[in-house]
């Protein structure tokens, strides 16, 4: 019964596969040579051609080989498929339960790993600020993903959220002296409110509308910043935001006035600051995700993910979709927000170079790479994305590069994200076994 | 006397100044127009906006700026024989780079979910403008001119209206290819196909005909244009960066919303109003904000006008 | 009979695409607890007309009014489309079955109650924090979509995904959510297309007790002349966009313009039946 299958399959000869890695390969020698092959380089203030034909015939050659391996791979792998869904059978839900409970199981494990990673590290850090900075990629990764994953929005724009919420908080902060705990739940607000203004007009119409207006937005957003010197420091930013403070006690060098080491009775030390950051970034993390869970079993959860799945089934139902897709971009907007508002508190400073169009392109690919709609995903996304470009020079100067192919290739190989596995918001079986 | 002459000399220096930026404004929206023709034609044939084209764009003036480079190192003097060959190049590698976004951004997810083109499309564009960075450098690359002088118009006390050649070149190119646009879409066999493909791809398959080499041809058509808009743009502003791409991509896509997305005479009309705008902006109000200028049209024609100026309102289909 | 107020009229209905004419000087009347069948050739504008109805396109001329038992009189034709469900509690299938196909038949089910369980949850509020009145409204949300899963002879696939099911089932499913919206008037666009001969007699019982046991009222688009000709009340032709006939099954499978526009072309219908079983 499997031959004939596997006869099909399998039956691209080497010389097909040869033939087809040629014509690739080929392909790739005309893309190669304007970019690959020639470069121009400035020499004395003109510039000169500089060809580069070694790179380009090893480039050619590696296109070539690569092709003919991941088409050998594909074959091999489609096999192997058609043979599985054969043999499938009722296990297969079994092995689905099993899924969920080791997935909630890994959340939990990572939840106490980072609760306990700055006790582990107390004196290091290097660890702990990175952790810190894992932790905001997640939160902006859980905003972006109630919009791309589970409304099914594009927004490529996320991080306008982010620069309006840390230039709230810096501007509320330094010129009336707001608080940080304050000013937090009111920039998240202040961005809901330009994500209301964004999404309005956008989202009455096609999804990709969206897309384009959040673009334009996030590079909108940078040129206001650059140019209102008065409003937004231009491009130096805004210096010396106040640090959050322990219910009111400051982390500084010992003083007059009560301090977070003082009053504790501990050696002053820069750590503490660095430690209590990172929980405060925890907890904003563990109160978003808790948040965002409860919604999506919600009404306005589910309706999130049925306009993603079919806009015109919602319409026929009575549900006002431009409403949904709005609840979920302003939602989103906010969490970004509130990401920015902790951002900012951290570094004292910020200005419009962290806030270009890399960093909503990093934001996205965190979600799409993770899996829309898994909040474990982003997590271990982030983790990747983060650690990646720690890892060496190299890393980081390709990271980009090694984003947008992932993107691509994870769109055709596993559009639901590499964790896709989607969790039921409410079950009958369940529901029956109550007493 | 003095008063009524400073008066005159005002009204005169107003006039040129609005002139010159008519002209500047149309030289723009000129290139606006070929890019957003690209935006429009794909939009029309598959529904779906190419985020990549801008990068196309850019991939174009980059090859422009090799060889020109290039043709200078081989002693070519002549400057219409340079353009020329440039152009052919440019047009050349670019279409194949068009092709190839089509081939493995777009082609393998068609009857996927509606968000996996689009994310693999900006995926597609965030590697064009990182590898261009990578393989090109991230500086500036500038080009002696190509194309120096040009006429005054207008001169008086101060001021002179000035027509470079560039700009004569500009608007040239641009008509002349639209002209030749139009017969190819309302004439020949491939345009028939591709309005087939617009209207019904189900029913064009039917009939025999190939749909998937029409979606190509439309990327590839879409790349020539946008190459002959980045060749253009290097010869007028003699500067080009990895960043082009982006923002031009953006104002691009605003013209062809203005027009009217999936008309063709609108994307050119609206790359035209959207360079005049842009041009009027940074003269009269603030050239830092003209981009903002842009996304407030943007926004503005999604509210009160999303089917554009020329185009037909969208119908749902259910 | 005619006295009575209808439920539904169209009043000459005119949609034009272009220079296509859809749907020309259409009227229409669909009354209280029948099953009114629309039938006609492909293009005819069966679904041009249902379309037009549940707001999904603004008809060029002409009204469709409901008259709402409670509500009063409401003009569909200028209700957007979500309106038309909630409100006028006129609600529609697809032809080509949209279910939401990654969420479970049970989601499917609660996703269509989402208007009173949203005012339910108090703008998330309510359900956010757990309050009694919110878990009340999930509780009842859920024994209703089980309800009719139950009577559809759907609850052992209550907690698969929707997507992943055979079609005859997504029809069922399909028109089990419908149900959920507590509809009025319930618009099938070809329910029967690509049933198997058990499942299409299953959908005519069905399609009787909804009318019988629940007080429904149902307009039908059918190839299926089993379907159409067994359970309907009423009849109305369509032959490019115009009505060509209508009346009692009796009249309609006699009625000479009808066998030369409709029935004579027995062909294309097999034809169209395969397509509908192969999707």
């Amino acid at each position: 019964m499997g031959e004939p299958v596997v006869q099909v399959l399998g039956g691209a000869t080497l010389a097909d596969r040869s033939k087809d890695a040629l014509a690739v390969a080929f392909v790739a020698l005309l893309l190669g040579i304007p970019m690959v092959g020639l470069t121009t380089v400035d020499q004395g203030g003109t510039l000169q051609v500089a060809t580069r034909w070694p790179i380009l015939a090893a480039f050619v050659l590696a296109v070539f080989a690569g092709r003919l391996v991941l088409r050998y791979l594909a074959d091999r792998l489609g096999e192997r498929r058609v043979r599985r869904e054969r043999s499938l059978t009722s296990s297969d839900q079994r092995r689905t339960a099993g899924g969920r409970r080791m997935i909630v199981r890994v959340g939990w494990l990572a939840f106490i790993g980072a609760l306990l990673l700055p006790i582990a590290f107390s004196d290091n850090r290097y660890v702990v600020d990175t952790a810190t900075t894992v932790l905001i990629y997640v939160m902006l990764g859980w905003g972006l993903n109630v919009v791309v994953g589970l409304a099914g929005l594009l927004d490529l724009g996320h991080v306008a959220f982010y620069a309006v919420g840390a230039y709230a908080y810096a501007l509320l902060s330094t010129q009336f002296g707001w608080g940080f705990w304050v000013a937090l739940p009111v920039a998240g607000l202040i961005a809901a409110g330009f994500g209301l203004i964004i999404g309005w007009p956008s989202l009455r119409l096609r999804g990709d509308y969206l897309a384009i207006v959040t673009l334009g937005f996030g590079e909108i957003i940078r040129v206001i910043l650059i140019n209102w010197t008065e409003f937004s420091g231009g491009p130096n930013g805004i210096t010396s935001i106040p640090r959050p403070t322990f219910f009111g006690l400051p982390f500084k060098p010992p003083s007059d006035e009560p301090t977070f080491a003082s009053f504790f009775g501990l050696e002053f030390s820069p750590v503490h600051r660095i430690v209590f950051l990172y929980y405060v970034i925890l907890v904003l993390c563990v109160l978003t995700n808790v948040f965002v869970t409860r919604l999506r079993r919600l009404p306005v959860g589910r309706a999130w993910e049925a306009v993603r799945e079919d806009e015109i089934a919602c319409k026929a139902l009575g549900i006002n979709v431009t409403n949904v897709k709005l609840s979920a971009f302003v939602l989103g907007a906010m969490l970004g927000g509130v990401a920015g508002v902790f951002f900012a508190a951290r570094q004292g400073f910020i200005s419009p170079e962290s806030f270009t169009f890399n960093e909503s392109a990093i934001i996205l690919a965190i979600v799409v790479l993770g899996g829309m709609g898994s909040q474990l995903g982003v997590v271990l996304a982030s983790l990747v994305l983060v650690l990646l470009p720690e890892l060496g020079r190299d890393f980081a100067e390709y990271r980009m590069l090694l984003f947008g192919t992932a993107m691509i290739l994870i769109m055709i190989w596993k559009p639901g994200g590499i964790l896709s596995k989607r969790e039921p918001t409410l079950r009958h079986a369940r529901e029956e076994g109550r007493p | 006397m003095n008063v009524v002459k400073n008066k005159k000399w005002e009204s005169g220096k107003c006039m040129a100044l609005a002139l010159q930026q008519l002209i500047n404004g149309l030289t723009l929206g000129a290139v606006y127009g070929l890019i957003a023709i690209g935006y429009t034609m794909v939009y029309g044939i598959i529904g779906m906006i190419n985020f990549a084209h801008g990068d196309i764009y850019m991939v174009s003036a980059f090859i422009a700026v090799s060889a020109f480079t290039l043709l200078a190192s081989l002693g070519i003097t002549s400057v219409p024989l340079a353009l020329l060959t440039v152009l052919l190049l440019s047009v050349l590698f670019t279409s194949v780079y068009g092709w190839a976004v089509e081939r493995t951004a777009y082609r393998p997810l068609r009857g996927s979910t509606r968000l996996a083109p689009l994310i693999s499309a900006i995926g597609m564009s965030i590697f064009l403008q990182n590898m261009v960075q990578l393989t090109q450098g991230a500086r500036v690359k500038p080009i002696p001119p190509v194309v120096v002088g040009g006429f005054d118009l207008y001169a008086s006390e101060g001021f002179t209206v000035h027509l470079a050649y560039s700009q004569l070149l500009i608007v040239i190119v641009t008509v002349a290819l639209m002209a030749a646009f139009s017969y190819v879409i309302g004439k020949t066999s491939f345009g028939r196909q591709q309005r087939a493909c617009e209207q019904d791809p189900t029913m064009t398959a039917l009939l025999g005909i190939n749909v998937d080499r029409t979606i190509s041809l439309t990327f590839m058509l879409g790349a020539t244009l946008a190459a002959v808009a980045g060749v253009l743009v290097t010869v007028y502003y003699g500067v080009v960066d990895f960043y082009i791409g982006f923002v031009a991509g953006i104002k691009a896509f605003t013209a062809a919303v203005l027009g009217g997305i999936g008309s063709m005479p609108g994307a050119m009309l609206g790359g035209l109003l959207i360079g005049l705008v842009e041009a009027f902006w940074a003269a009269y109000l603030s050239p830092e904000y003209k981009d903002v200028a842009t996304f407030s049209i943007l926004i503005l024609v999604l509210m009160f006008r999303p089917s554009g100026l020329l185009g037909r309102p969208e119908v749902e289909k259910v | 009979m005619s006295e009575r107020q209808p439920l539904l009229a169209v009043d000459r209905l005119t949609m034009r695409f272009g220079g296509l004419t859809a749907i020309d000087d259409l009227s229409l009347d669909v009354h209280t607890g029948r099953i009114t069948a629309v039938i006609g050739p492909n293009g005819a504008g069966k679904t041009t007309l249902f379309n037009c109805m549940t707001g999904f396109y603004k008809p060029t001329v002409g009204s469709v009014r409901l008259n709402h038992p409670q509500r009063g009189t409401l003009a569909l034709e200028a209700l957007a489309s979500h309106q038309v469900a909630r409100a006028a509690q006129v609600v529609r299938t697809f032809q080509n079955i949209r279910l939401f196909p990654k969420m479970t038949v049970l989601e499917n089910l609660i996703v269509a109650q989402h208007n009173p369980l949203q005012e339910a949850s108090r703008f998330s509020l309510a359900g956010l924090l757990g309050l009694p009145s919110y878990r009340r409204a999930e509780t009842q949300a859920v024994e209703k979509a089980v309800r009719w899963l139950t009577r559809l002879g759907l609850i052992d696939k209550a907690d698969l995904a929707a997507g992943d099911l055979p079609y005859g089932t997504q029809r069922r499913i399909e028109i089990a959510r419908a149900l959920c919206v507590d509809p009025i008037l319930l618009c099938l666009d070809e329910p029967a297309a690509g049933l198997n001969p058990r499942e299409s007699a299953e959908l005519n019982a069905l399609l009787q007790s909804l009318v019988r046991d629940d007080g429904l009222s149902i307009l039908l688009i059918e190839h299926d002349m089993n379907v159409v000709m067994n359970v309907s009340d009423h009849i109305c032709v369509l032959n490019y966009g115009r009505k060509i006939a209508e009346g009692t099954p009796e009249a309609i499978r006699t009625n000479p313009s009808v066998i030369q526009a409709y029935l004579g072309e027995e062909e294309d219908e097999r034809y169209d039946g395969d397509k509908g079983a192969a999707r």
